[in-house]
């Protein structure tokens, strides 16, 4: 019964729309306007110009305002500031630009629509002017681009050598933590060794990966650099942790990293957003299959003392399945029975 | 000009006689004339943007009702609605990968650059056809045969290509990682095969009917913008769709014939690959090799019809004319060098990110010079709103706001917050989709009489125009907001992350707008297919242009002009020109024949000028001898 009476009602609307437009032009055949070079509906379109510019504008900018808390991530790291004040600088740089443009734009239209006694000016060219606005927007980007340039050559400089090593791994949807343990190095990995229980496909062969330890969640230390040595399993990922300012492919064959310095733990966020529930996430921004929206992991920052911690006190993988060991020369399964009698003790 | 093509009636008859006559398949199907390949390519092009719009709807469903039960689209859809009365995710992103194929390629590409090269060339430049008619033909029947693959590839079991339009791998190559990598996948690189040897013969033959078949007179520095625009695009599009196909053809290696061009050390779906070695960035480099002219290519076009409109309808010549095409060829030559800029973060070399951020802010000079030009344009004219100025006042406009945005994406330093959220969504929706689509629309409006030999309906088009330049505004400037806030692309749903939990109001706003848009189209379809048969006769020369296309008969029939092609002797910019008595002089009209309007140095050409037409005279009458 719905469905028929919308049907009748978008028939009836139709042929509304369809009665004035056969009115409409059967007056304007009358009065003669389609012979006119502008007709009445020039001025008309004139006027909504300036109307668009006018109710655009005000919507432009109440809601820029009313919004920004929202829109506006809070930073939590130290090259955050920097991208995020270089964000609003080119914010006002081209604000400017946007709005003179458009204000141009959108008057022009009004104040030179067609009047039958006037001649629009016959100026074809003006070097002068061409070089000036060429000149100036190549001065204004110059300067962006040399800002931006410092910045992005400070974030992708090599890691401090004493930074905290996080390996992230995505795959096919969630993302795998694995940290180097006492000795700060990761140990080798290889994809053919991934099985069930070695989803990160780590070489127990390599001393190194003996003290590695998985994590549920990423926790690193306030105010001191971290860095992130990204991989993938199947296909391309991303790790973007937005309060971070911090997004990077993960490649399968192809390790990438990124490194940072994390300003705020998660308590402090919590209390500055007045928010107990807050947390840092990391999400996936490289289309990556079905469930690319949900690849969730949560990043905790905490005082560097709780952070050191909280590290001594996770289990290696080997200390969480011993079997892992097995089929190890003697030497390195020496090295992890040692480790596996320390944890028992 | 009036005089000139009564001069030539005579010999129009001798023409007549040699007019094979055109049956429906010669004449509609099959046919070798470039103004029903260009016809066929609109026609087509429509077709597939109603396509690609509709995928958008079906998608933004999903993303402002994500509570919605979709079940009224079972019919249609069938099993990619869940028991739920959900869209299934994986076909979300097959929408989302189809609605940016169609559009990019099929719509703008083909159905913007197809249409007005080939309808507008021959008739621009005064030529009786392309270069080549037949290879012209076969341009338009690989483009359709593309579509149908492309087409058909929507119905399969599997769902057509899911992995983005850019298609990378490992997920394109890996029918094990998402369904849609399968058959679909394989539909998809076909489809593109045929689609790059379409627009590579479409190519060769703009460029080579441009250079080679220019009327007397038509001189490079007597080009309507249009047609250098249209040269331009040709060029690009020569130099990279080839690359497109070579990394497709490595794709298909990978996928098919276990090659290791793109993939390497994959393990996925419990099973470890023997792949190494390859690498999924070197995709990346050789698909934005493309990737990025192909904007230009897109884009190009659609500056070039709105010169030509806003110069007719403002009643002025576009202001700086060579600095228009400086800029177009500083444009085509910047295309090729700044493609990794859509790479900062995909793990290449940091330096190379520093050199790629260079390069790209240094293409946002000439597209600042294009805008200025049109804005000084429009200054002191005389406009006329027809509705081909409204949608080209438009272009402007989100060429303006969506090339503002490209300054923040091209800093790497910014780029690193914004890569793959909706910022970019909202940036090249702007400058590249709706600049090129109202580009488009402007060219439908403003050639329409030309084509058809009617007119369109203006009111209807004035309704067209308002709806859909506040529609496109409402739909894409929120995206900025939602960008900012670190929204990620090809999101099914937001739920899941507490930072993107937020803005449902915003994103259903967005959606409402996006169906009302779609739906405002459907007044420009009926308006051109009404007034294709019901419109108003056209005059010959409705907007008081001066461009040689006016020239012709109300429906030019096969060689466009029935007697001899007319010389230009001016440029095609001569509007409201101080002395003359009308605001606009035809490119046909001698300078010898306004001493009242000339500059000084046009002054000084009419001699010379006056000497060739005498020596034309003579040839001419011996010509006529011979017959």
């Amino acid at each position: 019964m719905y469905g028929f009476l919308i049907g009748v009602g978008v028939l009836l609307v139709l042929s509304i729309v369809w009665m004035v437009y056969r009115i409409q032009t059967l007056v304007s055949v009358v009065k003669g306007s389609d012979k006119k070079i502008a007709s009445g509906s020039n001025k008309v379109n004139a006027i909504l110009f300036i109307l668009f510019l006018l109710g655009t504008g005000i919507l432009m900018f109440w809601y820029s305002i009313k919004e920004f808390d929202n829109y506006q991530l809070p930073i939590a790291s130290e090259h955050g500031v920097i991208t995020d004040s270089l964000f609003w600088i080119t914010m006002a740089v081209t604000g400017v630009v946007f709005l003179i443009t458009h204000i141009l734009l959108f008057i022009f239209p009004y104040k030179y629509q067609y009047k039958e006694d006037r001649k629009a000016t016959f100026y074809p060219d003006n070097n002068k002017l061409e070089i000036i606005w060429t000149a100036v927007p190549a001065v204004v980007l110059a300067g962006l681009v040399i800002s931006g340039w410092v910045a992005w050559s400070d974030i992708t400089a090599p890691a401090p050598e004493k930074a905290h090593v996080v390996e992230i791994m995505g795959y096919q949807f969630a993302w795998e933590i694995r940290y180097p343990g006492k000795d700060n190095v990761l140990g080798d990995y290889d994809y053919r060794l991934i099985t069930a229980s070695n989803s990160h496909g780590v070489d127990f062969t390599d001393k190194n990966a003996l003290d590695d330890f998985p994590s549920p969640k990423v926790v690193i230390p306030k105010g001191e650099p971290v860095l992130f040595k990204i991989r993938a399993r199947d296909v391309l990922h991303s790790v973007f942790a937005p309060h971070m300012r911090l997004k990077m492919d993960a490649v399968p064959g192809m390790p990438t990293r990124f490194w940072f310095v994390p300003t705020k733990t998660t308590e402090e966020m919590r209390a500055e957003l007045n928010d107990p529930e807050f947390e840092y996430e990391i999400a996936c921004t490289e289309i990556c299959g079905r469930g690319h929206f949900g690849m969730r992991r949560v990043i905790e920052v905490v005082e560097p003392e709780a952070y050191q911690k909280w590290y001594a006190e996770q289990k290696t993988f080997i200390q969480q399945n011993p079997a892992l060991a097995e089929g190890l020369s003697t030497e390195v399964k020496e090295l992890a029975e040692i480790q596996l009698r320390e944890s028992n003790k | 000009m009036a005089t000139a093509s009564a001069a030539h009636h005579d010999t129009a008859h001798d023409h007549h006689d040699h007019e094979h006559h055109d049956n429906f398949i010669t004449k509609y199907i099959f046919s070798q004339d470039h103004k029903m390949i260009g016809k066929q390519f609109l026609v087509t092009g429509i077709f597939w943007a109603l396509i690609g719009g509709f995928l958008s709807v079906l998608f933004r469903l999903q993303l402002g009702f994500p509570d919605l039960s979709l079940e009224f689209l079972r019919p249609l859809l069938g099993g990619w609605i869940d028991e739920a009365g959900k869209l299934d995710p994986t076909f979300y992103l097959a929408l989302v990968t189809m609605h940016g194929t169609i559009m990019v390629f099929f719509v703008l590409t083909a159905g913007l650059s197809g249409t007005f090269s080939n309808f507008l060339i021959p008739l621009q430049i005064g030529a009786r056809d392309m270069a080549s008619g037949f290879m012209n033909m076969l341009s338009y029947w690989f483009f359709f045969i593309s579509g149908v693959i492309m087409f058909i590839s929507l119905f399969i079991k599997t769902g057509p290509a899911g992995g983005g339009w850019v298609i990378y791998p490992p997920l394109s190559a890996l029918e094990q990682a998402i369904p849609g990598s399968g058959l679909g996948m394989t539909l998809w690189l076909v489809a593109m095969v045929f689609f790059i040897a379409s627009s590579l013969m479409g190519g060769i033959n703009y460029i080579t009917t441009i250079i080679n078949l220019r009327t007397k007179g038509m001189s490079f520095s007597r080009l309507p913008l249009t047609i250098w625009a249209f040269f331009l695009t040709a060029v690009i599009g020569l130099l990279s769709f080839p690359v497109l196909f070579g990394a497709a053809l490595l794709l298909v290696f990978d996928r098919s014939f276990g090659t290791s061009f793109y993939l390497s050390d994959i393990y996925v779906a419990g099973e470890a690959l023997p792949n190494t070695g390859g690498s999924p960035v070197l995709f990346q480099h050789l698909f934005w090799f493309l990737g990025h002219p192909e904007v230009y290519i897109v884009l190009l076009p659609a500056l070039g019809i709105t010169s030509e409109v806003i110069a007719t309808n403002s009643r002025k010549p576009i202001f700086g004319y060579k600095a228009m095409i400086i800029s177009m060829l500083g444009i085509t030559i910047l295309s090729f060098i700044v493609w990794a800029h859509h790479m900062f973060v995909s793990g290449m070399n940091p330096f190379l990110g520093s050199i790629f951020m260079f390069l790209t802010l240094i293409i946002a000079v000439p597209s600042a010079v294009k805008v200025f030009n049109y804005l000084t344009t429009l200054w002191r004219g005389n406009l006329v709103f027809t509705p081909a100025m409204l949608f080209s006042i438009g272009l402007v406009s989100f060429f303006i706001s969506g090339g503002l945005t490209g300054i923040f994406l091209g800093n790497s330093a910014i780029d690193i917050q914004l890569h793959d959220t909706y910022f970019v969504v909202a940036h090249f929706h702007l400058v590249m989709g709706s600049a090129s689509f109202f580009g488009m629309v402007a060219g439908v409006y403003h050639w329409f009489p030309k084509m058809f030999g009617r007119m369109m309906d203006a009111k209807l088009g004035y309704v067209h125009f308002w709806l859909t330049f506040t529609g496109v505004y409402l739909v894409f400037f929120p995206m900025h907001y939602i960008g900012i806030a670190g929204f990620p692309r090809r999101y099914y749903s937001w739920t899941n992350f507490s930072f993107t939990d937020l803005y449902t109001d915003l994103n259903m706003f967005v959606s409402a707008a996006a169906i009302i848009t779609f739906a405002a189209q459907f007044i420009f379809l009926f308006n051109f297919f009404y007034s294709m048969f019901r419109g108003r006769k056209a005059t010959l020369n409705p907007w008081r242009s001066n461009t040689l296309e006016w020239t012709t008969p109300l429906e030019p029939g096969h060689g466009n002009w029935p007697g001899e092609i007319p010389a230009v002797y001016r440029w095609p910019y001569d509007y409201s020109k101080p002395g003359a008595a009308e605001d606009f002089i035809p490119q046909t009209v001698p300078l010898s024949q306004t001493p009242e309007s000339n500059l000084p140095h046009e002054q000084e050409m009419v001699k010379l000028e006056l000497e060739i037409m005498k020596e034309e005279a003579e040839v001419l009458v011996a010509n006529e001898s011979k017959h």
